[in-house]
């Protein structure tokens, strides 16, 4: 985030703050005018080729998604592409009977991540921050999980789980027939073992974002409350944790967009069979499973776009004014 | 109270707090590597053992026949080598489109610049599955005959490309530019003045300025590009074509016939990102929280 950045370069120093407004009302006019027809031409294309592609291939699809909601389409030709109106979401809220159990685990998928990594992770972020020893060793131990890719994590975690020779039966010798604990098979069972995986991997991450926002406490601001006889506990509470705001703001956000893009691990765990239905594995069944129900996937797409842009707009507007202000 | 008292009270509980520290660190983060020590485990022995032993016993051979095996039956070489024709490219490409967008709305104010940015970032925050419907059946009607080996752009490396970069170049646009505006606006006033052109500035100019920013982003976009798997699984059809990560879910069916084999694949399929993660660390963790907003 902006803070980070300016806390991370160098060339922050360089720009005094309070010679910047006006100079950036200036500038830009004597930029303008000193350009040349050629200069206008290169910097339209500069600006203009990523910004076709990237909003051709994001933001045209999202908005075709949304209006293939409203029709129903099976993908041979144009001219099969039939106005349903409603219909669509109607059977999608009624008579699906598997998308309110993804909407109700994706809503899990959220509450646990931000209820269980997360303040582990920002446990972690704090005792690592002391200037202990080997603080570099135990951060590479913990953030290890993030950098291997989520299908990689996958195929691990079934290691672990695999009923006939998993770690976890093995060891508490559920591996018999007639005692298997069937870690992902059992619908009961295999949400809650997904995300112990999830949780695996979102506690490195949480860690380094709060490890970075603790860089950028001001230290007078311990040294103070130390002065004034305050513990450790209560050092954090009243004086660190409220500092770290604008992490949190972050934290949050990237939880959110976490819980609703949970689907690698899901897939190669069990395709997200019973038990561990979610909304982008129900959208990417509908195409690439037998059927290809275009209007039906997409309506689900809208869904789960409009939660999207709920957190994402507000979260940017916020950003972006803030970027301004500074 | 004086500062000496409240040094002195520092000072003391500092050790056994201190020791209690460390080894509640050194169990939590043993039990953090265990899954993956534990595949390790498993891929280093001999399959006849361990299903005549059980995964949990003491190994009487340890080997590597596994992660040969493992390599070779499966032609993992030739998936390594799809996943440099998608992640080089894109790469690449990313950071030219993405740092040219930046150097546009960071350099010029030109009113716009606060909506593409807010577009490119929003863009890139969306939940993948958001836009695969359409931009799946976008694939499939582009011919592209010649150009790709599928004759459109589905099922090709050059599909994947391009959502890679458009995808991403969000995310790097959005760094980039905050990077830009930290730099002196003198330096690109005097270069105008001086009649020097738009893209040298941005070419010989800015672009080595961000030298350290491109360097993180770089090595994140080359572990995320790499980790990928969901852009693959859906517009890639042929298993042949898939990158390695992607192809991992064909090859566990296939060619992993047992567990052993199945950890040793997986920890090959890792072992690129590893060494990216080791060697450029600092790299990795100062790019990600350089623009903490991505997903």
């Amino acid at each position: 985030m902006t803070t980070d950045t300016n806390m991370k370069s160098p060339e922050a120093a360089a720009v005094p703050p309070p010679g910047r407004a006006p100079d950036k009302k200036r500038v830009p006019r004597g930029h303008k005018r000193l350009l040349t027809r050629r200069d206008r031409i290169t910097l339209a294309f500069m600006a203009g080729v990523p910004t076709v592609l990237h909003v051709a291939l994001v933001w045209v699809t999202a908005i075709a998604s949304i209006a293939l909601a409203f029709t129903s389409w099976d993908g041979i030709g144009f001219s099969s592409i039939k106005w349903v109106g409603l219909d669509n979401f109607k059977h999608l809220f009624s008579d699906n009977p598997q998308f309110w159990p993804a909407v109700e685990h994706n809503i899990i998928w959220f509450v646990v991540l931000i209820l269980i990594p997360t303040p582990m992770g920002l446990f972690l972020a704090v005792q690592l921050d002391k200037k202990i020893r080997f603080s570099r060793v135990y951060q590479t131990a913990f953030f290890l999980p993030v950098v291997v890719s989520l299908a990689v994590t996958g195929f691990v975690w079934q290691l672990v789980y695999n009923p006939d020779t998993g770690l976890i039966n093995s060891l508490i010798g559920a591996n018999k027939p007639g005692h298997y604990i069937d870690w992902i098979g059992d619908p009961h069972l295999n949400l809650w073992a997904v995300l112990v995986a999830a949780s695996w991997r979102h506690t490195g991450y949480m860690m380094i974002l709060y490890l970075a926002g603790l860089k950028g406490v001001d230290p007078s601001l311990r040294e103070a409350s130390a002065l004034d006889g305050a513990n450790e506990w209560q050092t954090f509470k009243s004086v660190i944790f409220p500092t770290l705001r604008p992490t949190n703001t972050v934290v949050l956000v990237v939880t959110i967009i976490e819980a609703l893009r949970a689907f690698d691990l899901v897939f190669v765990f069990n395709k997200g069979a019973q038990g561990t239905e979610l909304l982008s594995i129900l959208i990417t069944n509908n195409i690439i499973g037998e059927s290809s129900r275009i209007g039906y996937g997409s309506a689900i797409a809208v869904v789960l776009l409009v939660i999207s842009l709920a957190v994402i707009i507000p979260y940017l507007i916020a950003t972006f004014r803030k970027e301004r202000q500074a | 109270m004086s500062t000496a008292d409240a040094l002195a009270k520092q000072r003391t509980p500092v050790r056994p707090a201190r020791i209690l520290l460390h080894v509640f660190l050194v169990v939590t983060s043993l039990a953090w590597l265990a899954p993956l020590l534990w595949a390790i485990f498993a891929a280093l022995r001999p399959y006849a053992e361990t299903s005549n032993k059980g995964y949990v016993s003491w190994p009487d051979k340890l080997n590597f026949d596994n992660f040969k095996n493992a390599f070779e039956q499966s032609d993992m070489l030739h998936y390594f080598g799809n996943t440099l024709i998608i992640a080089v490219p894109a790469v690449l490409i990313t950071l030219l489109l993405s740092s040219m967008v930046a150097f546009y709305v960071s350099r010029f104010d030109f009113r716009l610049n606060i909506f593409l940015l807010l577009v490119f970032t929003a863009g890139n925050l969306l939940p993948q599955q958001v836009i695969i419907t359409p931009l799946y059946r976008m694939y499939l009607l582009i011919d592209l005959p010649g150009i790709t080996a599928s004759g459109k752009l589905y099922d090709s490396a050059l599909g994947l490309v391009l959502i890679h970069v458009a995808f991403q170049s969000g995310f790097c646009a959005f760094v980039l530019s905050n990077y830009m505006r930290m730099l002196p606006h003198e330096l690109t006033e005097a270069a105008l003045v001086d009649g020097a052109s738009v893209w040298r500035m941005y070419w010989q100019i800015v672009l080595p300025l961000c030298k350290p920013a491109m360097a993180a982003l770089a090595t994140l976009l080359s572990i995320w590009i790499y980790n990928d798997f969901f852009w693959a699984i859906v517009l890639i059809s042929t298993g042949e074509n898939m990158p390695i990560t992607s192809a991992l879910n064909n090859l566990s069916g296939q060619y992993f016939t047992d567990p052993n084999l199945v950890a040793a694949g997986a920890l090959l399929t890792a072992i690129p990102t590893l060494i990216v993660y080791f060697v450029l660390q600092r790299q990795f963790v100062s790019g990600l929280t350089l623009g903490a907003n991505k997903g």
